[in-house]
């Protein structure tokens, strides 16, 4: 009884998130302030559901189900990702560099810097012979 | 020899541990099958590993994955918040940079991971000589602060971990 309302409790937590992260496309305004309401409300609502379902799994037919972790582990994995090159294509595609602040260091932002040099974070301290590209 | 059979002995097991859940249940011809994978995966990829991430300090890690766990259920309450009740002439989006102290380039892989999934923030893009991030926020008002709050939260223990 117990396990069932909590279950059930997840479900509707999850549902809701899912639906406020859908709802966040239509309201917001432009694509940057878009591009957050996937990548935040949708984690706690897809982590509702999978909480739920390895509960159920325990509960109900007495196994503990790993796939659940596993979907947490490859979503948390390329969500960034996926959001980090939706802002670059953005960037490349309708920003300058005007419009972003200063990057604070000699060379601009990765996606707009147009310079030959490589582009690599400085892995090893001066002086030391570079790592592998 | 056994280096050159395992280049990356943590890859090798997180592959044996990820097959096996997939497979999600524990079979001896599943471990057969994860260790070959667990050779033949490494083996093929090292020319993209050049460096192995060390954790330093597991102890600061597993606290790390709890704050941030504990940052994205408080970041999914703010943007749900910000998305439902905030009117769309009152919400100020905000570039911020984020100059980095961290070098190692797993290290910035992870902040900037973190960054994404906690409030209301999204890496876009990094400096193309690697020293700051570009971060872009839902709703702010200053930047000065975002700055602090993530290389103080953030930032500082991924140090004590990686470097």
């Amino acid at each position: 009884m117990f396990a069932e309302i909590l279950v059930a409790a997840l479900l509707v937590i999850s549902g809701v998130f899912a639906l406020v992260g859908s709802y966040g496309l239509i309201k917001l305004p432009d694509l940057m302030t878009r591009l957050h309401a996937p990548t935040k409300a949708s984690t706690l609502g897809v982590g509702g559901a999978l909480i739920a379902s390895m509960l159920h799994a325990i509960v109900w037919r007495n196994e503990v189900s790993w796939h659940e972790l596993l979907i947490t582990l490859f979503l948390f994995l390329t969500a960034p990702i996926t959001a980090n090159f939706i802002a670059k294509a953005h960037m490349a595609e309708k920003l300058k560099s005007g419009d972003l602040p200063p990057t604070g260091t000699d060379r601009d932002w990765a996606t707009l810097d147009m310079s030959e040099e490589p582009v690599q974070p400085e892995m090893t301290p001066p002086g030391q012979p570079g790592r592998p590209s | 020899m056994l280096r050159k059979i395992l280049p990356h002995p943590g890859l090798s097991a997180l592959l044996i541990l990820t097959w096996l859940l997939l497979v999600n249940d524990f079979k001896w011809g599943s471990l057969v099958f994860a260790t070959i994978l667990a050779i033949c995966i490494p083996w093929l990829t090292a020319p993209f590993w050049p460096d192995r991430p060390v954790v330093k300090n597991w102890l600061a890690a597993a606290e790390f994955v709890l704050i941030v766990l504990y940052d994205i259920v408080k970041s999914n309450i703010t943007v749900a918040l910000i998305v439902l009740f905030k009117p769309k002439s009152q919400i100020h989006p905000l570039w911020v940079t984020v100059p980095l102290d961290l070098r190692t380039p797993e290290a910035i892989t992870v902040l900037a991971g973190t960054i994404t999934m906690t409030p209301g923030t999204v890496t876009a893009d990094m400096s193309a000589d690697g020293r700051s991030l570009l971060v872009h926020c839902l709703d702010a008002t200053d930047a000065d602060a975002i700055r602090d709050d993530i290389k103080s939260r953030y930032e500082t223990r991924l140090m004590r971990i990686f470097e």
